[in-house]
C-alpha cells in the first residue's frame, strides 16, 4: 500500500518534472543537431550526429545588428549591467528595509506602503515618465542610466524582503547593540546583516534573474551597442535575412539562459532555506 | 559604585500612563529588585534608566551627572535582557567583546578581559561556539559575562532567570548574588519572582500600576507590607485575609467576624484605631499554630485539605466563616473535618483599611 502510493506520488512528480523539462529538453537537442537534420528532421528527433557547431556559432560569429562576432559581445554587457545593478540595489533595499524596520518615525509605514505601490505597478506604466527622468539626469541611453533604472525597480522589492527579515528579528537584540554602543551603521553591519544571509540569497537569486531576463528597461535605456543579451537574442532570431538557422538560435537561447540557472544552482539550498525564514525563528 | 536618583519619572505613551511620578534613591552598592506583577511598569522603568526609552517627564541622575538625555552607550551601565538576546551570528568570544570593540578598545585588551570575565564565569571553554550551540544556562552566563566585561557602574537585569529551569534558576541566583558580592557594583534586577526578589535584594521596591507601593529591605516588605498589595503579592502560600471589626477580648485584641472571634494576643494597639472600627486583618501562614483543646486566646478551626510539601505541611482551615492556609510542621496528625482550636500570633499581623488598603498598624 505504501510502497503503491509511493510509486504514484514519484510517477505524478516525473510527469510533472517533464513537463516543464520538455521545452528545455528540445531546446538541447535542437542546438546539438546540424542544420540540415533541423530543416529535414523531426522537432522532436534526438541528433543523430551531434555537434557544438550551432553554439560555436551562436557564441562567437552569429550576425547580430550588422556585427559578426555572436553573442559573447551581449554576454559581456549583461554582465556589465547585472553586477552593478544587482549588489547596488542589495545594498540599498537591505539598508533601506532595515531603517523602515526601525519603525522610529510615525512616518516610516506609510514610506513603505508608499515603497510598495512601485511593486504593484507594471514597469511598463512608468516607462516614458522614466525616460524622461533618465533623460533629465543626462544619463539616457548609457550604461549608468540603465542601471539607475534596474535600482529604482528593483527598491520595492528588496526592501520588502529586507524589512520584513528585519521586523521578525527580536527587539531585545537591536537594544542590546544600542548598550553596546552600537550605532545605526554598526548594528546593521555586526549585527543584522551577517543573520540577513538567507533573506539575501533570495534577494540576489530573484533580482539577478529580473535584472538578467529584462528586455523592455535593456531595450529602452541601454542604447546601441550596449544592450543586454535578451535584446541580441531576439535581435537574432526575429531577423529576417536569409534562412533561420533554428539550431544556432536554440544554443543562444540556452546560453543566454545559463547564468540564471547557475546561479540558481549555486543558491538553491540558502534560497529555498530563505523563503521559510519568516517562518523559522532563530 | 554609582548612585542612581530618580526624581519624579514618568512615562506615558499617549493618553496611557505606564508610570506615575517615580523618585527613587539608590544607592552605591545596592541591589535593588523591582518587583511587580507583568504590566506594572517595571521593564519600563528600567528601560528609562538604560536609555532605551526616554521618560516622558522627571529627570535620572548617576551620581551628579545627569544622564536624562543621554544614550546608553554614554551612561556607563550594562544590561542582560530576558531574552539573553546573544548576538547569533558571533561566537561566545566575539558576543562578550562586542560591546568593548565597539567603544574602540585594543584587539589585546578585549581578548585579555573577555578571558578574565570568562574564567569567572566558567565558560571559558565554550569561547569559540556560537550561542545556537549553548544550553540555555550557558547562555545566560554569556549574557552575563557581556554585561561584566564592560565593567559598568551601574548593573541592569531585566528578568535574567525567566527562561531558567526551576534547578537552574536557583543555582544562578545563588551566582548572582556571589557576583554581586565580589563586584559591589550599583544593581537593578526587574522581576515577577518574589523568592528572587527576597533572596536578591538589599531593597525591594514594589510596583502596581506604574506606582511604587513600598521601597523597603526584604524583610520589612515581608513582614511589615504597606497595603493589601504587597502583602498579597509577597509570599507564598499568600498571606491570609479576614475581613470584620476590632473588638476587645480580655487584655488583647480580637477581630470579629460574621459570628466568629478571632483574638489576637500580641497585637499592639495601633493608634489611632478604635474598637468597633471595620479592618481588614492579615497573618501569615506560619503565624498560625495549633493549641489543646482547653487553651484560651484560640479560635476554633476546621479542616478542609493537607498539603504536604516536605519541610512543611500547609493546612485549609475554615476559620470564621473564612479559608485560611497555615503553615504546621509536618507529620501534625489532623484528618479532614477535624476540628482544631487555633491560635493566631497578634504581634505579627498586618491590619489594612478595607476602603483602601492602607496598611494600619
Amino acid at each position: 500500500m505504501n510502497a503503491m502510493r509511493r510509486g504514484a506520488l514519484y510517477l505524478m512528480l516525473t510527469v510533472a518534472a517533464l513537463a516543464v523539462l520538455f521545452p528545455l529538453l528540445v531546446m538541447l537537442s535542437t542546438s546539438l543537431k546540424p542544420l540540415d537534420e533541423v530543416t529535414n528532421g523531426s522537432l522532436f528527433a534526438l541528433p543523430q550526429d551531434p555537434t557544438l557547431d550551432a553554439w560555436r556559432k551562436a557564441w562567437g560569429s552569429a550576425c547580430i545588428s550588422g556585427q559578426c562576432s555572436g553573442l559573447s559581445v551581449w554576454f559581456a554587457n549583461s554582465f556589465a549591467i547585472v553586477i552593478p545593478a544587482l549588489f547596488g540595489s542589495l545594498a540599498l533595499g537591505a539598508i533601506t528595509g532595515y531603517a523602515l524596520s526601525l519603525r522610529s518615525s510615525r512616518w516610516s509605514d506609510l514610506l513603505f506602503a508608499a515603497l510598495l505601490i512601485g511593486l504593484f505597478i507594471p514597469p511598463q506604466v512608468t516607462l516614458y515618465p522614466m525616460i524622461v527622468l533618465v533623460r533629465e539626469m543626462g544619463l539616457f541611453g548609457s550604461l549608468p542610466g540603465l542601471v539607475f533604472v534596474h535600482l529604482v525597480w528593483g527598491l520595492a522589492f528588496v526592501t520588502l524582503l529586507f524589512r520584513n527579515f528585519f521586523l521578525s528579528v527580536p527587539r531585545d537584540l537591536l537594544k542590546s547593540a544600542r548598550v553596546d554602543g552600537a550605532g545605526f551603521l554598526a548594528t546593521f553591519w555586526y549585527v543584522l546583516l551577517p543573520l540577513s544571509l538567507p533573506v539575501a540569497a533570495v534577494a540576489l537569486v530573484l533580482q539577478f534573474t529580473y535584472i538578467w531576463n529584462d528586455f523592455l528597461l535593456g531595450l529602452t535605456f541601454a542604447g546601441p551597442g550596449r544592450q543586454p543579451v535578451t535584446v541580441a537574442l531576439n535581435t537574432l532570431a526575429g531577423s529576417q535575412f536569409g534562412a533561420q538557422e533554428h539550431n544556432v538560435n536554440m544554443a543562444a537561447t540556452v546560453i543566454a539562459a545559463l547564468p540564471t540557472i547557475l546561479v540558481y544552482f549555486l543558491s538553491g539550498r540558502l534560497f529555498v532555506r530563505g523563503i521559510a525564514a519568516g517562518a523559522v525563528k532563530g | 559604585m554609582q548612585r542612581v536618583r530618580l526624581e519624579a519619572v514618568r512615562k506615558s505613551y499617549g493618553p496611557t500612563t505606564v508610570l506615575e511620578e517615580i523618585s527613587l534613591d539608590i544607592e552605591p552598592g545596592e541591589f535593588l529588585v523591582l518587583l511587580g506583577p507583568s504590566g506594572c511598569g517595571k521593564s519600563t522603568l528600567l528601560n528609562i534608566v538604560a536609555g532605551l526609552e526616554d521618560a516622558s517627564g522627571g529627570r535620572l541622575l548617576f551620581g551628579d551627572r545627569d544622564v536624562t538625555r543621554l544614550p546608553p552607550d554614554e551612561r556607563d551601565i550594562a544590561m542582560v535582557f530576558q531574552s539573553y538576546a546573544l548576538y547569533p551570528t558571533m561566537t561566545v568570544r566575539k558576543n562578550i567583546g562586542f560591546g568593548l570593540k565597539m567603544r574602540g578598545e585594543p584587539a589585546a585588551l578585549v581578548e585579555e578581559r573577555v578571558r578574565e570575565v570568562a574564567a569567572l564565569l566558567q565558560i571559558g571553554h565554550l569561547l569559540d561556539r556560537r550561542p545556537s550551540q549553548l544550553s540555555g544556562g550557558q547562555q545566560q552566563r554569556v549574557a552575563i559575562g557581556r554585561a561584566l566585561v564592560r565593567r559598568p557602574s551601574v548593573f541592569l537585569l531585566d528578568e535574567p532567570l525567566s527562561n531558567l529551569d526551576a534547578k537552574l534558576r536557583a543555582d544562578m541566583r545563588v551566582e548572582l548574588k556571589r557576583l554581586h558580592a565580589e563586584s559591589r557594583r550599583t544593581t537593578l534586577y526587574v522581576t515577577h519572582d518574589q523568592v528572587e526578589a527576597m533572596t536578591l535584594a538589599t531593597r525591594i521596591v514594589v510596583l502596581e500600576k506604574g506606582r511604587i507601593q513600598q521601597c523597603d529591605r526584604p524583610e520589612v516588605v515581608y513582614a511589615r507590607p504597606a497595603n493589601r498589595f504587597v502583602a498579597s503579592f509577597v509570599g507564598a502560600p499568600t498571606m491570609n485575609f479576614v475581613e470584620g471589626r476590632l473588638e476587645a477580648a480580655g487584655d488583647h485584641a480580637a477581630l470579629r467576624a460574621g459570628d466568629g472571634l478571632i483574638p489576637l494576643p500580641g497585637l499592639a494597639p495601633a493608634p489611632g484605631l478604635k474598637v468597633g472600627e471595620p479592618i481588614v486583618l492579615g497573618f501569615r501562614p506560619e503565624h498560625v499554630a495549633t493549641a489543646s483543646a482547653g487553651e484560651t486566646g484560640t479560635v476554633p478551626g476546621r479542616v478542609l485539605m493537607s498539603e504536604p510539601t516536605g519541610p512543611d505541611l500547609y493546612v485549609l482551615f475554615g476559620l470564621a466563616g473564612q479559608t485560611i492556609t497555615a503553615r504546621l510542621p509536618p507529620g501534625t496528625d489532623l484528618p479532614p473535618q477535624a476540628a482544631v482550636p487555633l491560635r493566631l500570633d497578634g504581634a505579627a499581623a498586618s491590619l489594612f483599611r478595607p476602603a483602601d488598603g492602607q496598611r494600619l498598624n
